[in-house]
């Protein structure tokens, strides 16, 4: 069944196996096709159209995420009519909301007037929160697609911002779906879908309430979905661009899963935390992993070492509390043996460092008094 | 996990069974979820709480609290009266059959129901869609092993897993999921009181030899040591007198914590290492601040023992340090020099004395982790355990009886009592109550209620209750809701106002010496 074939590529042979889309052939080649409503993991809705492609002898330009490849098939990802039916695509999305990055043509008259409202109801004069971060937008860069040729359409339903976590601005909506899909098809929580008809389709939660009154229990699967700057973490919203922020691979501390995230980092404070595409969680958060970064720069963290004098602590030197621990233990452990102590190690620090911590416990204290909280 | 979280996708069947899984494993749960709504996936879900995952289930069986052995063999009575057992697995994989079979004679699902309340219908309908599965994944939690029967119930699920073939398979496995991020590796790395790392035993001389020989030192003591849960009461007697505390909260996580506190009070000597003021480092004589995950390089080992790698993000604040750095440092000052140059070093050193650890390297896992065990650098490591035979061999079924939970209610404690943890808050809280928005959506401890029980003593939402146990009193609010079932009350453990641990019992399982925090009897007064 999975017998090699072949078909072309902007003239390159390539080779496919059946049951794959021509998105997926281009991809599996490094050729690019761009998509937008696309989500890795599910099925393609071939909602956008972004990614059309001309194939020769169809009649109409063909969505490569969801048409099947096909022994023999010429196609053409970016010919003439495909950049013209992108770039109309584009445009029309630009208008569709409140779009204020540059791409905008700054030489229209109505450019003022558009930002004016748009900060207006943004309630900040700062461009786009996605600014720097957004397909739409990249789109628009790679295609020299400015939004002046359609009108702009006015904003039919207010910026939900009374959600922890994250800020829904229906404004900036272009209503591909990759949310409704993330939340439906990835982490199954079912709490968003498409709501209404034709022009006034929203995404909505249960019934069209705030995400809080709702099934949603803020994975945040869709804020890393989201392609545009409808759905915005709280707490980044205008405060965090991309281009000061470096990204740091690393293992979530909450449970055993061990997902793989990104921490975003700017100023040496984490400001937002993203799904690795990895194994085993492939991009995927829970609301703790994605949310619950803030105890890292907590004022409430202990920064020095301290010694209970009297019933209350003083900050002291690392020599001065080292020398301390180590002189009473070294006392205890030989007044009363190394079984009279224990060592709690831990289920939060590194290998490296439990690994120390039992080695400390044997080879130091000479006692295998040594546990964790496995069991709590 | 004998499997890996991917292959949950793989299965046929999930038995979900005291794992309250989309609050506590949330992304582990959208696996068991994408293998129901696209793959044609049958869960089984055996929990005393209407949770969430019972909404994807076919089948939802409700136990009485500590019942587990009992429904266990009840489905291993059924599907061996109806040989739907996988007989070429037993012949050629297990030893103890026939002992099992005799056990589980009297486990009719007429008296499992008396038992566990289970109806036999429901039980041997779970039975048979179990046993004809054909990849059946068992994933368990907590809910299984916190009991005095802690360890029989896991036995049992094993019991359930050979006889059903279901081992060493795709899709197959008994999975525990581990609650923090790196008890696996903890537990690999020898922070147990009877095993070095890669559970090589205390007590096996040629091991210490080796030991002693990788550490330069000698007189490496080859007597198991104390388990937590036994430190604690002998700080108490006075045996124990100093304790060495890392990264751990025990005066919120510990059961009985009225005694415990005493406990800690006895101590000559008690010294925490941590990133928080937490209630433990409170009662200590030295705190020791160190960095926390964000701030450091190293390893953690997940759930399905993929070792996985942490990168240093930032810098941490004032003058904390690595928590190995210090450790390290009080043992050179102890007279045994323990120096590094940084985490890889160690790492190193952990590999050559770890043999199932001995072929990973930080270049191997710079993308993407690996499973233990990977014993050479050629290895590709071991995503599922027991594909040929098992590591004593031949896997053993374990006859096993039920005991019942160590505590009961009665007229004085008419309800009982289990604990858990909520989805917005994470253990003791330490970390997760640094976020607003976290804590906005759980703001603070409550009983949940079913409503026949609500109805019964007259509460209504939010009402302010004691709630009274044999060994504390704590005032919480009233949550009524649809997870609660009747007879039963449910307190997440996280906050400190509210401690459910207050009113645990301490019973422990023998082997294990895990405390039965699932189960204990409690009373529920209005507050005056």
């Amino acid at each position: 069944m999975n017998a090699q074939q072949t078909l072309s590529i902007n003239g390159h042979d390539v080779s496919f196996q059946s049951g794959q889309t021509i998105l997926e052939v281009a991809r599996q080649h490094h050729i690019d096709i761009p998509t937008l409503c696309h989500l890795k993991g599910t099925t393609p809705t071939g909602a956008c159209r972004i990614c059309v492609v001309e194939v020769e002898g169809a009649r109409t330009l063909l969505a490569s995420c969801a048409t099947p490849a096909a022994s023999g098939m010429k196609v053409q990802t970016e010919s003439p009519a495909v950049i013209e039916a992108r770039r109309l695509i584009i445009q029309l999305l630009l208008s569709s909301g409140n779009h204020n990055c540059a791409v905008r043509g700054s030489d229209d008259q109505e450019w003022t007037a558009f930002q004016l409202k748009v900060q207006g109801e943004d309630g900040s004069d700062e461009l786009c929160p996605v600014w720097g971060d957004c397909r739409l937008q990249d789109l628009a860069y790679r295609y020299q697609v400015s939004g002046e040729r359609f009108a702009a359409t006015p904003t039919r339903y207010p910026m939900e911002t009374v959600n922890p976590f994250i800020v829904r601005d229906f404004s900036r909506c272009i209503q591909c779906g990759r949310c409704v899909q993330a939340c439906n098809d990835v982490q199954v929580n079912n709490a968003i879908s498409f709501g209404y008809r034709g022009p006034e389709s929203k995404i909505i939660a249960a019934g069209d309430r705030p995400l809080k009154d709702s099934d949603c229990v803020f994975c945040g699967e869709c804020v890393q979905a989201c392609p545009v700057g409808a759905l915005v973490e709280k707490d980044v919203r205008y405060t965090v661009r991309p281009w000061e922020t470096e990204k740091v691979r690393t293992t979530c501390s909450y449970c055993g899963v061990g997902c793989q995230l990104y921490l975003h980092v700017n100023d040496n404070q984490v400001v937002k935390v993203t799904g690795a595409d990895v194994a085993p969680n492939h991009g995927s958060l829970c609301v703790k992993g994605r949310f619950g970064y803030h105890f890292v720069s907590s004022p409430e963290r202990l920064t020095d070492p301290l010694i209970k004098e009297n019933g209350t602590f003083r900050k002291a030197s690392w020599d001065e509390a080292l020398d301390l621990v180590a002189g009473r233990l070294t006392q205890i452990r030989d007044a009363h043996g190394g079984d009279s102590i224990g060592v709690l190690t831990s289920a939060r620090i590194t290998n490296e460092e439990n690994y120390i911590a039992q080695k400390f416990a044997r080879a130091v204290l000479k006692t295998n008094n040594v546990d964790h909280c496995a069991r709590l | 996990m004998t499997n890996t979280i991917a292959d949950i996708e793989d299965a046929d069947v999930i038995l979900v069974t005291g794992s309250n899984t989309t609050e506590n494993h949330p992304v582990l749960s959208t696996f068991v979820k994408r293998a129901v709504k696209f793959k044609g996936a049958k869960v089984i879900v055996v929990d005393p709480r209407r949770i969430k995952m019972t909404e994807f289930a076919e089948h939802w069986l409700r136990p009485n609290l500590g019942t587990d052995v009992a429904w266990i063999n009840g489905m291993m009575h059924v599907i061996i009266k109806e040989g739907l057992q996988d007989d070429a697995f037993i012949q050629n994989r297990t030893e103890g059959f026939e002992e099992l079979k005799k056990q589980v004679e009297k486990y009719t699902p007429e008296f499992v129901e008396g038992v566990t309340g289970i109806s036999s219908e429901s039980l041997i309908t779970a039975a048979r869609l179990f046993a004809t599965a054909k990849a059946g994944s068992i994933l368990y939690c907590m809910g299984i092993t916190q009991h005095v029967s802690g360890t029989d119930n896991v036995k049992s699920l094993a019991n359930l897993a050979m006889l059903t073939g279901n081992l060493g398979i795709p899709g197959g496995g008994v999975n525990p999921l581990r609650g923090q991020n790196n008890v696996q590796g903890a537990c690999d790395m020898g922070g147990l009181p009877n095993v070095y790392t890669a559970y090589q035993s205390v007590s096996d001389l040629a091991i210490a030899k080796k030991m002693e020989e990788a550490w330069g030192v000698s007189g490496l003591p080859t007597q198991p040591g104390l388990k937590v849960t036994e430190m604690v009461p002998k700080a108490h007697d006075g045996d124990i007198k100093a304790l060495y505390i890392i990264g751990e909260n025990p005066l919120m996580s510990d059961p009985d914590l009225n005694h415990a506190e005493k406990s800690f009070k006895h101590l000559d000597f008690l010294v925490v290492q941590d990133i928080f003021m937490t209630e433990t480092a409170q009662l200590a004589d030295v705190v020791l601040p160190s960095a926390c995950f964000a701030e450091k390089e190293g390893t953690f080992s997940n759930t399905e023992r993929r070792v996985q790698r942490v990168r240093q993000a930032v810098t941490p604040p004032g003058r904390c340090k690595d928590d190995w750095w210090i450790t390290c440092a009080v043992a050179t000052r102890m007279g045994v020099p323990m120096q590094y140059a940084d985490s890889r070093a160690i790492f190193e050193e952990v590999v050559k004395v770890t043999p199932s650890y001995a072929g990973i390297t930080y270049d191997r896992i710079a993308n993407e982790g690996m499973h233990w065990p990977c014993p050479t650098t050629e290895h590709p490591g071991t995503p599922i355990l027991h594909g040929q035979q098992f590591t004593r061999g031949k896997g053993k079924f374990h006859a096993i009886e039920w005991i019942p939970p160590a505590e009961q209610v009665d007229e004085d404690y008419p309800l009982y009592l289990t604990t858990g943890r909520v989805l917005y808050q994470y253990h003791t809280g330490t970390m997760t109550m640094k976020s607003d928005d976290l804590n906005n959506r759980a703001p603070h401890s409550y009983v949940e209620v079913s409503r026949r029980d609500a109805r019964t003593y007259g509460l209504k939402d939010g009402d302010h209750v004691s709630i009274t146990s044999r060994r504390g009193k704590i005032d919480v609010q009233v949550q009524i809701g649809d997870k609660a079932v009747d007879g039963t009350v449910f307190i997440p453990f996280h906050f400190a106002q509210g401690a459910a641990n207050k009113l645990t019992n301490a019973a422990l399982d023998p082997v294990s010496g895990i405390p039965e925090y699932k189960v204990c009897a409690v009373k529920i007064n209005k507050a005056a």
